[in-house]
């Protein structure tokens, strides 16, 4: 059931080797590795897993990392529901997505794999590197389910090497829970011909980070040392992931960070926020620099007035950001309902998790898409944009902001908790002084204009701003017409709604069609939005190996949507979107006609008339692209027998 | 100033402003509304200290007192119900030239905006917050509000609303930084005129709670108080509010209360023998977020491109 491949045969012949004897062993060559790091919560897997994942990018590999978090902070020890962890995939080229099965797992002890098993993260022929200390515990409950987990998982066909963790980490500290981390990073760079002085480099600039002294770095160099040693000497399987040179400076950072810098590179003054996951990084990374910028962090009261205090600010001609969650998108909405009606610029971004109510707060989902585009009260249009990249993470702030400004809108930029934690390589921005000038026309205000002298054609206006002469109006919540007077006769409702609308058919007639990726027209087209294109794509790819004609498009503006969209569909035989939020299955139910559809899907339905079909998941994870490959296939088929 | 243009002047001579450059559409509040004095007192406080109109921003939520700045000439922010306050704060928090006045309602300010209110004085950022009290909901006719008095009869409690009211001043004075509390009435415009101008001169985050009538819902609420003045305490000391002796003399019952003396302003605030009016606390020197807030504005373009430079030599491999 599992599709061969290069890395995978490399893996299993590299681990059935003889293990001792050391020299000089030849490096496997593989085009790409996916690497978990899984232990108990607060072992530091996590920055293991960077450290290790920017040494390869460093290298010249293309780079994705997941971040496998429980729920709580502090679950408890050698738990099944306590995995906490990072997955590194590196390759010879871009990469994408998270992938499918792991090639090798380092696990901090056995109970977590068990997780791993549950999510479908390992393969038969996974090499496990298990920590040994559980064989020699005092507990002898402990010991039987360490020895049961072996047995387990030698029954599940894992390939399982019990290695000395903890104890070779004792070694050089009295706390190895704190230092096996790093002894692992000596390990990994040892197995896949990785230049330790790199990670050692990285291991530095962490601590300095932190404002760590230097016995700290030093002794965190020795456990790298001491795990490269240990490894060259006890295991004799070496890999190499052959990297191609990078024709641009590159940079490698997780989706937040992204943010947290396009809104920097934006221009953007005031970052109003309240915290929540996993959402909140994004303006850590703000707290800690903005200010070299000349901007703030604001963490407000609670949702509601964050958003409240970006719209004053705003109002006062500053450039203005909230970053949230679903849960405080819900909160903020009527305060977005407001810079819809009152036309105040504002940029909004929903690093998106697994909802409604508190949902899965640590975990991926593409639940907010129609609440985005409809979620408030009265018709409330407004720009809703969706990074599919780190890339698009950076750049589209810059564009959320001018589209807010430009259109005197809220700009929603929808990213979710696979972006935000992952760690990818992205060419390094050129910025551009532009981006950063002033929001405002600052030449003076005709007294007696308009505050809303919206243009008939386009709906759009120029706002006046506090402080210039002649320009003062009331900024109202209320209907009103151009002069922001409340709207006491009934046509003036209509008019203005109107502008309003016309506005976004103005923005999209400035868009052009998506890019089709794969066959320009054929048996099936796949339409996602957001973070799944890699997947989408890799699946794409290997189902046209086999011939089929297949193409896909990632949708990058929700709303107003790309134009061509239905002249597009007429190519293929099928349409049907991928997402991850949840959809009914045909199969599911007795008839068609009562099936609810992934969100996409519901909106491209309604405004292409196309008969949109959808495949979706809530796994509270990223999909592998060989879940999406079986969907799309199984919809191929359904296609040829015409029994769907 | 009937008749006068004042269009006539040149730029360079600074313009002065008259009464009349303050006055935005006309009042819609019922006659008899407590409102229109405020109004009033407002417009010429910003005349006295010729605040010019295009710097000058009120900010309120929604309600009767929450039209507020539809009746200025200024710039005016008329946003949702009970959120005034995070928007202020915003306008605030990057324009130090802007003079930012808030008007809220007791359901505004005290039931659904509690949040941002208890918030808002911790956070003590220069504005003048007035909180005009009528006891009672009125836009949406007569609803119990938390200032209601207990007992007292309204649409959603016609037997009679069941618990004591919130005491405004007493909760703001519980709010750690608090740097300026006063109260006032509607129906005494020199008290009320000096309490707004201590108010904007205060360094800080000014919270003004005026008793304010409503003839249409609460006929009579405050009407033995006006007919009796010695229902009222007139807080009086040197850092306090300053009303001359002709006001003075108006008020039998007075007190020379400290306003840097918060345990004795918090037993005021209960205060069984008479309405107090005037200032209750006063801390100049209370911490000021917006000192904060206001860093880096005047950040070059060249240094905010150097910043980003740098943070991406941080993540360059």
């Amino acid at each position: 059931m599992f599709r061969s491949s290069s890395a995978r045969t490399a893996a299993d012949s590299a681990a059935n080797a003889p293990i001792p004897d050391s020299g000089e062993v030849p490096a496997l060559s593989v085009p790409e590795q996916i690497v978990e790091i899984v232990s108990d919560s607060g072992e530091g897997a996590q920055t293991a897993g960077q450290i290790f994942g920017t040494v390869c990018a460093k290298m010249g590999n293309g780079l994705w990392t997941v971040e496998i978090i429980p729920a709580e902070i502090e679950p408890p020890a050698r738990s099944r529901a306590g995995a906490s962890g990072i997955r590194i995939r590196f390759g010879t080229k871009p990469v994408a997505s998270m992938g499918d099965q792991a090639d090798l797992v380092v696990a901090f002890n056995e109970q977590v794999l068990y997780s791993r098993i549950d999510q479908g993260a390992l393969r038969p022929g996974t090499l496990l590197l298990i920590d040994d200390k559980w064989s020699a515990s005092d507990d002898p409950k402990t010991r039987e389910a360490y020895q049961k987990a072996l047995e387990d998982f030698h029954i599940a066909g894992y390939i399982v090497r019990e290695i000395p963790i903890h104890a070779e980490t004792h070694e050089l500290t009295d706390n190895p829970q704190r230092g096996k981390n790093m002894w692992v990073v000596g390990l990994l760079c040892a197995l896949y011909s990785r230049d330790l002085d790199l990670a050692k480099r990285e291991v530095q600039l962490l601590f300095q980070r932190k404002r760590k002294g230097e016995d700290v770095i030093a002794l965190n160099h020795k456990l790298l040392d001491a795990g490269h040693a240990w490894a060259v000497e006890h295991i004799d399987a070496r890999f190499e992931v052959p990297s191609e040179t990078h024709s641009e400076p590159m940079v490698v950072m997780n989706g937040n960070a992204a943010i947290a810098l396009g809104a920097m590179a934006a221009g953007i003054e005031v970052c109003s926020m309240y915290p929540i996951t996993p959402a909140t990084s994004a303006s850590h990374y703000l707290a800690a620099d903005f200010h070299h910028a000349g901007g703030i962090v604001h963490q407000a009261e609670d949702e509601i007035a964050a958003v409240g205090f970006a719209i004053g600010a705003s109002f006062a001609g500053k450039t203005a950001l909230t970053i949230t969650s679903g849960p405080g998108m819900a909160l903020k909405s009527e305060f977005l309902g407001l810079s819809v009606m009152a036309e105040v610029p504002l940029v909004v971004v929903d690093v998106q998790r697994g909802g409604p109510a508190t949902g899965l707060p640590t975990k991926v989902e593409q639940g907010d898409l129609l609440s985005s585009v409809f979620g408030q009260p009265g018709d409330a249009p407004k720009v809703v944009m969706a990074p599919s990249s780190h890339e698009e993470c950076f750049h589209f702030m810059v564009t959320a902001r001018k589209l807010a400004e430009s259109f005197r809108t809220p700009v929603f930029v929808l990213s979710d908790a696979n972006l935000a934690t992952a760690q990818a390589c992205l060419p390094r921005p050129n910025v551009s002084e532009e981006w950063l000038s002033p929001p405002i026309d600052q030449s003076p205000w005709k007294e007696g204009a308009p505050a809303y002298g919206w243009d008939p054609e386009t709906g759009i206006s120029r706002r006046p701003i506090p402080g210039q002469p002649g320009g003062a109006f009331v900024l109202t919540g209320l209907a009103h017409d151009e002069y922001s007077h409340i709207a006491y006769e009934s046509s003036i409702n209509q008019r203005a709604m109107n502008m309003r609308s016309r506005k976004f058919a103005a923005l999209q007639t400035a868009l052009k069609p998506p890019e089709i990726y794969g066959e320009e027209e054929g048996d099936l087209l796949v339409v996602g939005w957001g973070s799944t294109r890699g997947a989408i794509e890799e699946a794409v790819d290997r189902i046209r190996r086999d011939g089929h004609r297949v193409g896909s498009v990632c949708l990058r503006f929700l709303s107003p949507l790309e134009p061509g969209l239905d002249e597009i569909f007429r190519r293929y035989r099928r349409v049907m979107t991928v997402e991850i939020n949840y959809s009914d299955d045909v199969a599911d139910l007795g008839r068609a006609g009562e099936r609810r559809y992934s969100q996409l899907a519901w909106l491209l339905r309604a405004t292409t008339l196309v008969d949109v079909d959808c495949w979706s998941r809530v796994p509270g994870q990223p999909l592998p692209p060989q879940m999406i490959e079986e969907a799309l296939r199984s919809r191929l088929e359904g296609a040829e027998s015409c029994t769907d | 100033m009937y008749g006068l243009k004042t269009d006539w002047i040149d730029e360079s001579i600074p313009r002065y402003y008259t009464f009349e450059d303050y006055e935005g559409a006309t009042a819609r509040w019922c006659s008899g509304c407590g409102d229109h004095g405020v109004l009033t007192a407002v417009q010429r406080l910003c005349r006295d200290e010729q605040l010019p109109p295009e710097k000058t921003v009120f900010v309120s939520g929604i309600g009767c007192a929450s039209r507020f700045p539809h009746y200025v000439k200024a710039y005016g922010f008329h946003g949702l119900h009970g959120r005034a306050l995070p928007v202020a704060c915003g306008v605030r928090a990057r324009r130090p030239d802007l003079h930012v006045f808030v008007a809220t309602g007791d359901g505004d300010c005290c039931s659904i905006g509690t949040a941002h209110w208890i918030h808002a004085i911790r956070y003590n950022m220069k504005m003048v917050v007035m909180l005009l009290d009528n006891n009672v909901y009125g836009l949406t006719k007569n609803q119990t509000s938390p200032t209601s008095k207990k007992g007292s009869s309204s649409n959603t409690h016609p037997g009679g609303s069941l618990l004591d009211p919130i005491n405004p001043i007493q909760a703001s004075l519980g709010i750690a930084n608090a740097s300026f509390i006063a109260q006032t009435v509607d129906w005494n415009p020199a008290h009320l005129f000096a309490t707004l101008a201590a108010a904007h001169r205060h360094p800080g985050f000014a919270f003004v709670r005026i008793l304010q009538r409503c003839p249409h819902f609460k006929s009579g609420l405050f009407e033995s108080m006006m007919n009796d003045p010695s229902q009222v305490l007139l807080m009086t000391h040197p850092d306090g509010i300053e009303v001359d002796a002709a006001v003075k003399k108006q008020f039998e019952n007075q007190r020379e209360h400290d306003p840097s003396d918060l345990a004795e302003a918090r037993a005021l605030a209960d205060s069984q023998d008479g309405t107090p009016i005037g200032l209750f606390y006063r801390n100049d020197s209370a911490d000021r977020y917006d000192a904060f807030t206001v860093e880096g504005i005047a950040t070059s373009r060249d240094t905010k491109l150097r910043a980003l430079e740098t943070q991406l030599d941080r993540y360059q491999i």
